[in-house]
């Protein structure tokens, strides 16, 4: 039952692009197509629960045993790069074809706030190990769900007839705004 | 003149938030009022700044390869800094800033101009850009968290002149992305009427 709670708190209550304002960067960046933001998806939530694994287990068995939990922001964010290096190496290694369809993006993700954020948070709720695991998987869900919804308007956008200065960016906002109310109808479900 | 323009480049031209669209994230996330924003801003100003100066400074003591991991660590730290001051220092701005704090090493601007800027010229141009940027960045936070505390709870840094409620949609998350679509086309206005 927890679990349940979690996993729609985290992709609807609580969307981590809509409510938390986590990873916009490639929520305004990658969102033009609809099999690109797959793509992100994709690569965001093999990440995001990587990274949430580890920086948990180095937060119980490294930096509260020694009390230097003041250097969490230090060695998350390394832990993350060096991550993003490795699974882009690794991949490339035991599965090309996944590499090809990921790659573009793993880059991108070391500076995708998201990543950090969950991570954090997992931690600063109180999760065990599972429930973070779920949590990240559960937000990752919920960056795709979002990315997914907002890229097929933006398609359909391009055709639209819009005022020369709301071309573009402006618009975006605009519908991210609008998705964002229709997600608050979510609100008090969990 | 060239150092003027250096300067206050950041503020409109190269606007990091209305112009780049570079860490957009505490932008929607912390201008729930003005003030919120402002500390923002300041805090990453601080960040922006100093990281300059330490990148500008060390350049060529940095091999090419681990250029990125070790921005990445200067970032960090003074992250770090700037974290346990406003914990001590100012506990209210920290509680509502929350999250976002520590995100400032992901933010795109600080590495960005680290990696665009500081590490290629002269210790005295990147202060200077570090610190427009950061106050560019910061006048940006400070006009959307004006503007979403006016509409919504009536007030302006605090002060209140409109009785009653005023329009609770505007604090929360999709007057956010509303206002900054708004504000972000009027920039997109005026620069094409003065092109």
């Amino acid at each position: 039952m927890e679990y349940i709670i979690i996993i729609i708190s985290a992709i609807f209550v609580n969307n981590i692009v809509l409510m938390k304002f986590l990873g916009i960067c490639p929520f305004i960046g990658v969102s033009n197509k609809v099999e690109t933001a797959i793509g992100m998806s994709g690569a965001v939530m093999f990440v995001m629960v990587l990274a949430t694994l580890v920086t948990y287990l180095i937060q119980t068995f490294v930096l509260e045993p020694l009390g230097i939990t003041f250097m969490q922001t230090i060695i998350f964010i390394l832990v993350i790069a060096s991550l993003v290096q490795m699974v882009e190496i690794v991949l490339k290694k035991i599965s090309p074809a996944l590499f090809q369809a990921l790659g573009i993006f793993l880059p991108l993700i070391t500076t995708n706030c998201a990543v950090l954020g969950v991570a954090i948070l997992s931690i600063q709720n109180d999760y065990n190990l599972i429930e973070g695991v779920v949590f990240a998987a559960a937000s990752a869900l919920g960056f795709g769900l979002a990315l997914l919804l907002f890229s097929s308007i933006r398609e359909q956008l391009d055709l639209a007839e819009i005022p020369e200065a709301m071309k573009g960016v402006p618009i975006a906002f605009i519908v991210a705004g609008l998705l964002a109310m229709a997600f608050m109808g979510f609100t008090g479900i969990v | 003149m060239s150092q003027l323009k250096n300067f206050t480049k950041g503020f409109v031209q190269e606007n990091p938030v209305f112009v780049l669209f570079l860490g957009l994230c505490p932008v929607l996330g912390t201008t729930t009022s003005a003030i919120n924003g402002m500390g923002m801003g300041l805090a990453t100003t601080f960040v922006l700044t100093m990281s300059n100066v330490i990148v500008s400074l060390i350049k060529n003591f940095i091999p090419d390869k681990v250029r990125i991991p070790s921005f990445i660590v200067i970032i960090a730290s003074f992250v770090t800094i700037v974290e346990l001051t406003m914990q001590a220092f100012t506990p209210v701005l920290f509680d509502a800033l929350g999250l976002f704090i520590p995100l400032i090493v992901v933010n795109c601007i600080v590495l960005g101009r680290a990696e665009a800027f500081a590490s290629k010229n002269t210790f005295l141009t990147s202060v200077i850009d570090g610190f427009g940027m950061g106050l560019g960045f910061t006048l940006a936070l400070v006009m959307l968290g004006g503007v979403r505390e006016i509409l919504g709870s009536g007030s302006l840094f605090g002060i209140k002149f409109i009785q009653g409620d005023g329009m609770i949609l505007f604090v929360l998350a999709p007057g956010a992305f509303i206002v900054l679509g708004y504000l972000i086309m009027l920039m997109q206005k005026l620069k094409s009427k003065s092109a």
